[in-house]
């Protein structure tokens, strides 16, 4: 275990030592990336014990949006915002979650039945765009440097708040993986019938996840909002993004503390590393070659990197499926195979 | 009754029936394969482009375009199903979400990359009908009759022939067809060509109506999805009602307020059904 | 005269679990044979693997002397053999016509298809009467009679039948049974697996004892019907 030791402290200098030493270039993409790790994070809460949301990009909507116009509309700080708007991801992860859970909409069916989530965020954004600026998008009033405004042209500031709220999320998924809790979700996800009959409180565990997932999402959505000064309903909510989500978390591996946070290292590194290198000669070469990446990696790389240099090292014979599948799937399920 | 209402009413209708096609085509794919195509949307998208290059660019009569582009996609279905799904046919169903998903990323960019994110259009202008003061698109009317014809169509292969049997047999119970000497891989490429077939046709029926650009399947693909959960995924019939409703609530909302929150009305009606009967309205 | 149907020193299982140990067995030209043995024997697995929906690890199957080892179960309905399978396994939804019609799918069967279908009508006219309605409503012993219709429209040399009174009642059964003989009477060859030992050596011309995936005895009905070891353990006698 002393090659881990090793890593974890060259990180954490790395980690330190970053806002004095880097360009200002690196260190916006570090932001991104910490943000991102963040929301990957937080999906992961739900994704590793079999809840696939698709629509998570409408809890990152909302978050970024409520802050965001409460701001422009009413000088609300968003000290106070944020917290609105995580009541107002929590109260949709209620409303919708509640109700899936109590009528077992599994599988297929709750992939897409978020996704619609996903698009209805979406389109109240767009057609209320006297209000949201629709599909043009909304800029925050900006102030400069303000505590109050939680603005801060000065990437140090952001790349703190974003190493912090990076944090909280990875603490927040030890405390659930460490927690009753966990056990309790994966002999949920195994078979919720058999869980509930040895007294577990589905429902409690399920609603008490999806919550967190939702909420965090939200803290992140506002948090990049914050940070980026700009809001498109198309890159923060929607299917574009929520599938975003799903495929990076997994792509890094959601079983593993870090798996998510590595996902959004390689997805962000690698757009942005083809986007420098196909210019603006080849608009979307650079999410081709992304697009063609994921399938192979669905493909090939079921567990997620950080899943499979795990079970490298470990050389564990039993093989991990992507996600825990969720084995009550409402649709029939998948049947051997015919020679 | 307000003939404008009426007028949404009946331009519901005609909506509801490239709807239709498409959830035909993405229930039996998922009714006999068990997967779901997130792509599916995109893969339509496909066949506008194709249809838009065959007609407007390299000037080939539009019957011989569509027809091309209706035998292009259905090949690309099969080459979906090869390259795609039956790699992770047996894993779990998220994984084959995900394939097809990154599949949706990837057409998507490769189509920016090949096309830019220009609208185009085929530049065929139909007339607008007047029929008793109201106003009818002469394509809205086309694409109906076209859809219904394929939905036809593909009921009277389904029932009558030894293949469309078999097609159905399948659906019911995968394991066993092989003893009554059916190839189950056969038969998936069939399926994944007829559902290709299907999105070639509605490209041709949408390429009369509206510009292609690559992010189109965004519009739609969700709506598909949502009318396929509500008539029951997997059930063709169910799908089919379902269109139309949802078609005509895309419709009246219209017509009492903007388009966007109309789609908000439709997937919100949605969401609220999924918690009343989470099978769908027509469940198998 | 070549057996119709021989297996030799099959060796088949599920992943690392085998569940049969060098199975060899024949079958010959319009004899009816069955195999008889506990539960968990082997013998649902030795009718997939002779069907070929489960592949087999070792050895070698013919029919009429042509070796089929090793083919796709669509490929082995074409060369004759015919499954009913266990728990009759009809297409629910379905109508009978039609769970007949996709009996007949194999190109020799489909030229047939009218013919065929009107003498498996005359073996089993219930069918007919029913011959518009969802398979999966009919009664177990009518979804029997179905099964076993629907393996006749492929016009096999053998019809392969795996535990045909399985939760049947035993009225049912002993009609089942009949009908096994009638179909016998048309000159069709049979293997008959089964755990309802008495119906099934009343019925058959020879049979083997399979356990623990092997074959631990043969011979005629008659020597079986004879033999202490089957009076005891299967005929509770």
């Amino acid at each position: 275990m002393n090659l881990n030791h090793i890593i974890r402290a060259v990180g954490l200098a790395a980690l330190v030592a970053l806002p004095f030493a880097a360009p200002p270039y690196i260190l916006h993409l570090v932001i991104q990336i910490l943000i991102w790790a963040f929301i990957y994070t937080a999906w992961s809460l739900m994704g590793r014990f079999g809840f696939v949301s698709f629509g998570h990009g409408a809890f990152l909507g909302v978050g970024a949006y409520v802050p965001a116009l409460l701001w422009n509309y009413y000088g609300v700080t968003p000290w106070i915002g944020i917290p609105l708007s995580v009541m107002a991801a929590a109260a949709l992860a209620i409303v919708v979650g509640y109700p899936c859970f109590r009528r077992r909409v599994l599988g297929h069916y709750f992939a897409l039945v978020t996704l619609a989530l996903s698009q209805v965020v979406l389109l109240s954004l767009v057609a209320a765009r006297d209000i949201t600026g629709g599909s043009l998008g909304f800029t925050p009033k900006a102030v400069g440097h303000s505590w109050y405004a939680l603005q801060f042209p000065e990437k140090g500031y952001f790349y703190v708040i974003a190493v912090v709220l990076w944090l909280a999320g990875l603490l927040v998924w030890r405390m659930i993986d460490r927690g009753i809790g966990r056990e309790a979700l994966e002999a949920i996800s195994e078979d919720e019938d058999a869980a509930s009959s040895i007294g577990i409180d589905v429902m409690r565990q399920k609603m008490r996840v999806t919550i967190i997932s939702a909420a965090l999402t939200a803290v992140g959505g506002a948090i990049y909002g914050q940070y980026v000064m700009y809001l498109n309903p198309e890159t923060v909510s929607g299917i574009a993004v929520s599938l975003q989500i799903v495929f990076a978390a997994i792509a890094g591996g959601v079983y593993s503390l870090l798996g998510p946070s590595v996902g959004s290292l390689l997805t962000l590194s690698l757009t942005e590393g083809l986007r420098v290198w196909f210019g603006t000669d080849y608009i979307g070469a650079a999410n081709t070659i992304y697009g063609i990446l994921l399938v192979l990696c669905i493909i090939f790389m079921p567990q997620g990197i950080v899943g499979s240099l795990q079970g490298m090292r470990r050389r564990s014979t039993i093989a991990k499926p992507l996600v825990t599948a969720n084995r009550q799937s409402a649709t029939r399920e998948p049947s051997s195979a015919a020679p | 009754m307000d003939i404008y209402l009426l007028e949404a009413i009946i331009n519901g209708v005609l909506l509801g029936g490239v709807l239709a096609l498409l959830a035909l085509g993405l229930n039996l794919i998922f009714g006999v394969i068990d997967v779901v195509w997130i792509c599916y949307a995109d893969i339509v998208m496909c066949g506008m482009y194709a249809i838009f290059f065959l007609y407007a660019q390299y000037h080939l009569p539009l019957p011989l375009a569509f027809l091309i582009a209706i035998i292009g996609v259905a090949g690309l279905g099969v080459l979906v199903h090869l390259l795609i799904i039956a790699p992770v046919l047996n894993s779990a169903p998220i994984n084959q979400l995900l394939a097809t998903g990154g599949l949706l990323f990837f057409l998507q960019s490769f189509a920016t990359l090949l096309f830019g994110t220009d609208f185009r259009n085929i530049g065929v202008r139909l007339p607008v009908l007047e029929i008793a003061t109201m106003y009818v698109s002469f394509a809205r009317l086309i694409a109906f009759a076209v859809a219904l014809i394929g939905a036809i169509a593909l009921y009277v292969f389904l029932k009558r022939t030894y293949i469309g049997t078999a097609i159905r047999a399948i659906a019911q119970d995968r394991e066993i067809v092989g003893l009554m000497g059916v190839d189950q891989r056969r038969v998936y490429l069939v399926v994944s060509a007829i559902g290709g077939a299907l999105a070639g046709l509605a490209a041709c029926l949408l390429a009369l109506q509206y510009d292609v650009h690559p992010y189109i399947g965004n519009t739609f693909g969700p709506v598909i999805f949502m009318i396929c959960v509500l008539g029951g995924l997997g059930n063709m019939i169910g799908g089919f009602i379902a269109a139309f409703v949802i078609s005509q609530i895309i419709a009246i909302g219209g017509y009492y307020s903007s388009t966007e929150l109309s789609y908000v009305f439709a997937f919100t009606f949605f969401i609220v059904l999924m918690f009343i009967r989470p099978r769908g309205l027509f469940a198998p | 005269m070549t057996p119709i149907l021989s297996l030799g020193s099959v060796c088949a299982g599920y992943g690392s679990f085998q569940a049969l140990f060098g199975v060899s067995l024949d079958v010959g030209r319009g004899e009816a044979v069955g195999v008889i043995g506990p539960n968990g024997a082997g013998k649902t697995t030795l009718m997939r693997v002779i069907s070929g929906i489960l592949p087999m690890q070792q050895g070698e199957m013919r029919i009429d002397g042509q070796d089929i080892t090793g083919l796709p179960a669509h490929r082995v309905v074409e060369r004759g053999i015919a499954h009913v399978p266990e728990n009759r396994r009809l297409f629910p939804r379905l109508s009978v016509e039609e769970n007949l019609r996709i009996g007949a799918f194999i190109p020799s069967a489909r030229a047939r298809f009218a013919e065929q279908l009107e003498r498996v009508y005359q073996l089993f006219p219930r069918l007919k009467e029913r011959r518009g309605q969802p398979a999966g409503t009919m009664s177990g012993g009518e979804q029997q009679m179905c099964a076993i219709a629907r393996a006749l429209m492929s016009r096999p040399k053998v019809l392969l039948m795996d535990e045909p009174s399985a939760g049947l009642a035993p009225l049912v059964v002993q009609q089942v049974f009949e009908l096994v003989h009638r179909i016998r009477a048309e000159g069709l060859t049979v293997l008959i697996v089964e755990q309802n030992v008495q119906q099934v050596l009343d019925v058959v011309d020879r049979a083997y004892l399979l356990e623990v995936g092997a074959i631990k005895l043969s011979g005629t009905a008659a020597e079986l019907r004879g033999n202490s070891f089957i009076r005891e353990a299967y005929m509770g006698l």
